[in-house]
């Protein structure tokens, strides 16, 4: 296959001074094989609309800034090369699910309004004194949640989520794989409280286990599969509260 | 720790239902291609021979069979119930009719688990 | 969807609309919406396990009347349709059963793997169960 030179991207602008709803603009970017999405981006900035919006950072898939539309598919720009994309032409539109402030910019303060709810940090009942040195933790305990850990932030899982986008209250698979993150932690002490957010309409029993959210995570989070577990966990646990309504809690 | 956090606080009631869904869904995948396949498409294509009235009575005559088949067929109502719930609120975009909805499926699976133990034990 | 407390001052951000036939917009949802929907195919196939229960009890009469009509074309394709549905069920479910049953041995995590072939071992013998109270005897 002979080597295009240039290929043509399609992007969605979004002008609020100027327009009521998005248009589309399309360029014609020199193609080189190891280009991602993102140096397209950057080319036309720098070169043919200097008015081009969109957020960007690390350009190594580990900061989550530059999730976008990329042929329909939410990607990171910075991780997507145009290789793969050709012949063209190349869609990207601001991800999915969320309000587009301007171009390819979106807002995602609500993601970390919900992220807050489910206290993401180490949760004791009474902090562990200085005096007694770190927390240890083996291995296998590690493991227990690494997994999990690995969430950059990027939301392609939300705007992969179709209940994220129909259900506005929807917590979402980031927020509830985090969650997962410090329940299987075994310095936190704070499952019951998060339990007690995720365990509504609104955290895993909106989720019906699409499974977008795993297929587009970049980090191999498995948001799908935390949500799974939790709904597992948190059905036994009613049981279990049932059977035993004076039961320990989980120390 | 987040000490404004109310003692008490009501979880949702959707484990349990979660749970019947579960059940039925396992129950289902695991025993009804093989009832399909055996008592209704084989025999009307030929690849089995046609169960005869006394075979499937004297079945239905045998110890438990009965209870196995409320428990199966009661617990695949409740799988379709809530499946199909949240295939409209998704699907359809119904969610503003949830009150109906939950009403209207798993009230019809009740019905149909109490017509099943009418049929199956009367 | 935004945080509802900024919403109010920002009526310029753009939120598309989310149309009704959203999953047949990419291949992965209409599965996920097909697999959804074979919940009807198994609250059929306990509805007519149940009239064919009625049926049995009814007598030698009525139960050939049913037969004849579970024999008839029509009937059968709907039921041949049913099958597919069943069987897409059982396999999106058994497939997916790894990812929310985590089972530990002592401190040992059994395998995904061996999750699933669990559950394909015990599809298999419920069926040969079937089977066999069928039509073995």
């Amino acid at each position: 296959m002979t080597v295009p030179q240039t290929v043509t991207v399609d992007v969605q602008r979004y002008r609020p001074e100027a327009e009521r709803t998005p248009t589309w603009q399309r360029f014609e970017v020199p193609f080189q094989p190891e280009w991602m999405v993102l140096d397209a981006l950057n080319y036309i900035k720098d070169h043919l609309d200097g008015t081009l919006s969109y957020r960007w950072s690390c350009r190594m898939g580990v900061c989550g800034s530059c999730g976008m539309m990329v042929n329909g598919t939410p990607s990171l720009t910075c991780a997507t090369y145009l290789e793969t994309l050709l012949p063209g032409p190349i869609r990207v539109e601001p991800l999915r699910g969320f309000p587009v402030i301007r171009d390819l910019v979106g807002d995602l303060s609500d993601f970390l309004t919900k992220l807050r709810r489910v206290t993401p940090w180490i949760v004791r009942e009474i902090e562990r004194p200085l005096a007694d040195g770190e927390h240890l933790q083996t291995p296998d305990e590690l493991a227990e949640f690494k997994r999990y850990s690995m969430c950059i932030n990027c939301m392609l899982c939300y705007a992969a989520c179709p209940i994220y986008e129909l259900e506005p209250e929807f917590l979402g698979p980031a927020v509830i794989a985090l969650a997962q993150r410090y329940n299987l932690d075994s310095r936190d002490e704070g499952q019951e409280g998060r339990t007690d957010v995720i365990s509504q309409h609104d955290g895993i029993w909106a989720c019906t286990f699409v499974g977008e959210c795993s297929t587009v995570c970049p980090k191999d989070v498995d948001p799908a599969g935390a949500i799974q577990r939790y709904k597992l966990d948190a059905a036994v646990g009613w049981v279990r509260a049932l059977a035993l309504p004076f039961g320990s809690r989980k120390a | 720790m987040d000490r404004a956090r109310p003692v008490t606080v009501r979880r949702s009631r959707e484990p349990a239902l979660w749970l019947l869904f579960s059940a039925g869904g396992t129950l289902a995948a695991l025993g009804l291609p093989a009832v399909v396949f055996v008592l209704w498409v084989g025999p009307a294509v030929g690849w089995v021979a046609v169960p005869p009235h006394g075979t499937l009575s004297a079945l239905l005559g045998g110890a438990g069979v009965r209870l196995v088949l409320f428990v199966v067929i009661a617990l695949a109502l409740y799988h379709w119930a809530h499946r199909f719930r949240y295939t409209l609120y998704d699907g359809l975009q119904l969610y503003h009719l949830h009150q109906l909805i939950a009403t209207l499926t798993y009230g019809v699976a009740t019905l149909l688990t109490v017509a099943s133990a009418m049929v199956l034990f009367l | 969807m935004t945080n509802p407390a900024y919403r109010r001052f920002h009526p310029r951000w753009h939120r598309a609309r989310i149309p009704i036939f959203w999953w047949l917009r990419k291949l992965s949802y209409t599965r996920f919406i097909v697999r959804e929907l074979t919940s009807v195919c198994v609250a059929y196939t306990a509805i007519l396990l149940l009239v064919q229960v009625w049926m049995v009890d009814a007598g030698p009469d009525r139960f050939e009347r049913f037969t004849a009509w579970l024999a008839s074309p029509v009937v059968t394709g709907v039921h041949v349709v049913v099958l597919v549905g069943l069987l897409f069920h059982t396999l999106t479910w058994l497939h997916l059963a790894p990812r929310a049953l985590i089972l530990r041995v002592g401190r040992w995590r059994v395998p995904g793997a061996a999750v699933l072939a669990g559950h394909y071992a015990a599809w298999l013998a419920v069926s040969g169960g079937v089977l066999w109270i069928v039509l073995g005897r």
